[in-house]
């Protein structure tokens, strides 16, 4: 007997049961369609404009970096001011997604279209959603969104749309779900890598990246 | 993993004369639990949400093959695969097989306690494979050859010294030759050390937290970004977890993720979480081309439909540990297996057997706080009780104990020789302690009295005293 029917034998003698059949099996099926949700708090249930400002306060306080960006036309812009500002090198590397944004105005900048290598310092992506409840960013990987520019770069600019703030985590499954597929990679991020494992002393940058930097789009 | 949990005794004992590990020890105490607490008391449906998470997992856990068929199809429709693992050893060698199709010559590894139940790193070095853990805690641990004294924070039992000895006596090979004393610069270094290490390993080797019956995916959350870059560098993906983790929908994770940072660091989320689903796509620009699932048994299916089944329900969020008197003082290693604390002192005896491990749930005073915390409310007092009951039925305790045991149990059946006893032995002590009210020297309570005065019972029983407060006032 393969492993696989020995656990699952094992299971269903325990349970004093066999396979479910019939209407046990066809309520559980139905669950898997339409999935019920638990107690959403309500902290997460806000009118949208709310939804922002909670999203800025959770992002903030998990010592995520964040500027209002007036539109999308705008973000090369915001984008080269940042790196300028922190001193950072000219070179980023960008995801395929953003591509048709304004960059040829940013002389300064040198700019790739790939995955990510060791040695990029700078990453810029664009997130999927943002969750207010706790100020989290969703990034969902695809052929113009590669996943490494997530965790490679020591500073991670994350493009976000204000109109895609969304209050609960529930309300972010639903962006999932409008995708054919469901994206290989789906990162919920909130603020920058960090590790307390040497004596609980909380230190930012552990092996992703040290600051996470956050445009929020106005429209 | 070779266990001492049979010398649990002399482990503690050594742990408690331990003066650095009781430094560190002092400040986890401090530190969990406050920041458990203050989450806790953010969110208003916290405990609406407990209640909800322990009846969702009674739900799974009543349709477990159900779910975990739906989880093995939806696996296979991405282009995954899932292997069914009976115990550590049919695991330890699926990994070693998949490790060979593409001739690994090292893994990166991303934290799995399930790694740590199968014995994995051990396994594969024996076989020629590098194994690197790259969480910061894990990689101080395995640095020094040592296991993990605590599920989340692996290192936390060491100090900043005694992880700068372990850099400087690891680092010179790649040119690191300061020793280091800050945190910071320790974890800098440790960051540039593993960089090389993730991008030259051959597979990733993860946990999971959950998996998701309806899509597929695996899913693990971090606050340092290692296990990401353990499972999207290496040409192979293979995520360790049990049957018990997988959950049916993505809005059901949401119900278990808001309550697994809260209990387990206090933090509102955790920085990374991740859902992974099936290796590298056509278009893709990174990621696996093989992404395997290994699904352990190791005993778990027998542990439903019995007493046991609400451990089941744990998501390991170390809470029951970080709130646990007893571990408090003699930390994780004392436990002497993979798991520790009073989750550790209900598994262990299920993994390794009650012989092996009868004195984990003895050690506890049954204060109920590991209950009190829990997320998913496993009443793990009443489940430690199980085992001590299946120690005595098996005569595994000392005969003394026995015999003591037993002797309490005949008087305290029989109320009318009892109460008159009780009422005694109580003036007796009250008498030996005279006027100080302490007892200094106790004929068979050596164990106590050896260390501390015994404070003496106030002369009547608690019996005594309930029938006066009784009695109708004048």
């Amino acid at each position: 007997m393969s492993s696989r029917d020995a656990i699952l034998g094992t299971l269903r003698r325990q349970l004093k049961r066999g396979p479910l059949q019939g209407p046990q099996r066809d309520a559980l099926e139905a669950r898997l369609q339409n999935p019920p949700r638990s107690l959403i708090p309500a902290r997460s249930q806000l009118p949208q404009p709310e939804q922002v400002e909670l999203f800025i306060r959770m992002a903030t306080e998990a010592s995520a970096s964040l500027q209002k960006v007036a539109d999308m036309e705008a973000v090369p812009a915001a984008v080269a001011a940042f790196i300028l500002r922190q001193n950072l090198p000219d070179d980023i590397v960008l995801a395929p997604e953003l591509k048709a944004l304004p960059w040829s105005a940013q002389t300064r900048l040198r700019i790739e279209q790939r995955a990510a290598r060791n040695g990029d310092k700078v990453t810029v992506t664009a997130a999927a959603a943002g969750i207010a409840e706790t100020g989290t960013l969703l990034l969902l990987s695809g052929p113009d969104s590669p996943t490494t520019l997530n965790f490679l770069p020591d500073v991670h600019i994350v493009v976000l749309p204000a109109s895609c703030i969304v209050g609960p985590y529930e309300d972010a499954w639903a962006v999932c779900r409008q995708r054919e597929v469901m994206p290989r990679i789906l990162n919920l991020i909130t603020g920058p890598s960090r590790s307390a494992d040497i004596e609980q002393t909380l230190q930012l940058g552990a092996h992703g990246p040290v600051q996470l930097h956050i445009l929020l789009v106005e429209s | 993993m070779q266990t001492t949990s049979p010398q649990f005794k002399s482990n503690a004992h050594q742990a408690l004369a331990d003066e650095a590990l009781q430094r560190s020890l002092a400040k986890m105490r401090s530190g969990f639990s406050v920041k458990r607490a203050q989450a806790a008391a953010r969110m208003p449906e916290f405990e609406a949400l407990r209640d909800q998470g322990r009846d969702l997992k009674n739900h799974i856990l009543e349709n477990l093959d159900f779910y975990l068929e739906q989880f093995e199809a939806n696996v296979i429709k991405h282009g995954g695969q899932v292997h069914w693992a009976r115990d550590a050893a049919e695991a330890r060698q699926i990994v070693l097989d998949i490790c060979r199709t593409v001739d690994a010559k090292s893994v990166t590894k991303g934290k799995s306690m399930i790694s740590e139940e199968i014995g994995l790193n051990d396994f594969l070095e024996a076989e020629g494979i590098e194994p690197m853990e790259t969480d910061l805690g894990e990689y101080i641990i395995q640095l020094r050859h040592e296991h993990p004294s605590h599920i989340i924070a692996p290192a936390i039992h060491l100090n900043k010294d005694q992880v700068a000895d372990a850099f400087h006596a690891a680092h010179a090979q790649y040119g690191y030759t300061r020793r280091l004393s800050e945190p910071r610069e320790l974890m800098n270094e440790a960051r540039q050390v593993l960089r090389d290490k993730f991008l030259r390993a051959d597979v990733g080797i993860t946990g999971a937290n959950f998996c998701i019956a309806e899509t597929g995916s695996t899913v693990i959350v971090t606050n340092e970004g290692n296990g990401d870059l353990t499972q999207t560098l290496p040409k192979v993906h293979i995520a360790l977890t049990s049957i018990e983790k997988v959950v049916p929908t993505l809005e059901d994770a949401s119900l278990f993720l808001r309550l697994l940072a809260r209990s387990a660091t206090g933090q509102e989320f955790s920085v990374y979480t991740t859902f992974s689903t099936g290796p590298r796509r056509p278009d893709d620009l990174d990621g696996p081309e093989q992404f395997h699932v290994v699904l352990l048994d190791n005993g778990r299916s027998s542990m439903l439909g019995t007493e046991l089944q609400d451990m089941l329900r744990c998501i390991r969020c170390s809470a029951c540990m970080n709130h646990c008197p007893v571990y408090g003082a003699v930390g994780g290693h004392a436990y002497g297996w993979v798991y520790p604390g009073p989750m550790g002192a209900v598994l262990t005896p299920q993994f390794i057997g009650v012989n092996q491990a009868g004195h984990l749930p003895n050690a506890s005073t049954f204060c109920g706080r590991c209950e009190s915390v829990c997320p998913v409310r496993i009443p793990l007092p009443k489940l430690m009780r199980h085992w001590r009951e299946r120690e005595f039925e098996r005569h595994l305790m000392p005969k003394g104990f026995r015999f003591g045991l037993k002797s309490w149990a005949f008087f305290a059946r029989r109320q009318r020789l009892y109460h008159p006893m009780a009422r005694w032995s109580a003036k007796l002590l009250k008498r030996l302690g005279g006027k100080s009210g302490r007892i200094k020297n106790l004929p068979l309570a050596k164990g106590w009295t050896a260390w501390r005065d015994m404070p003496a019972p106030q002369g009547k029983t608690f019996q005594q005293l309930w029938a006066e407060q009784q009695r109708p006032s004048a």
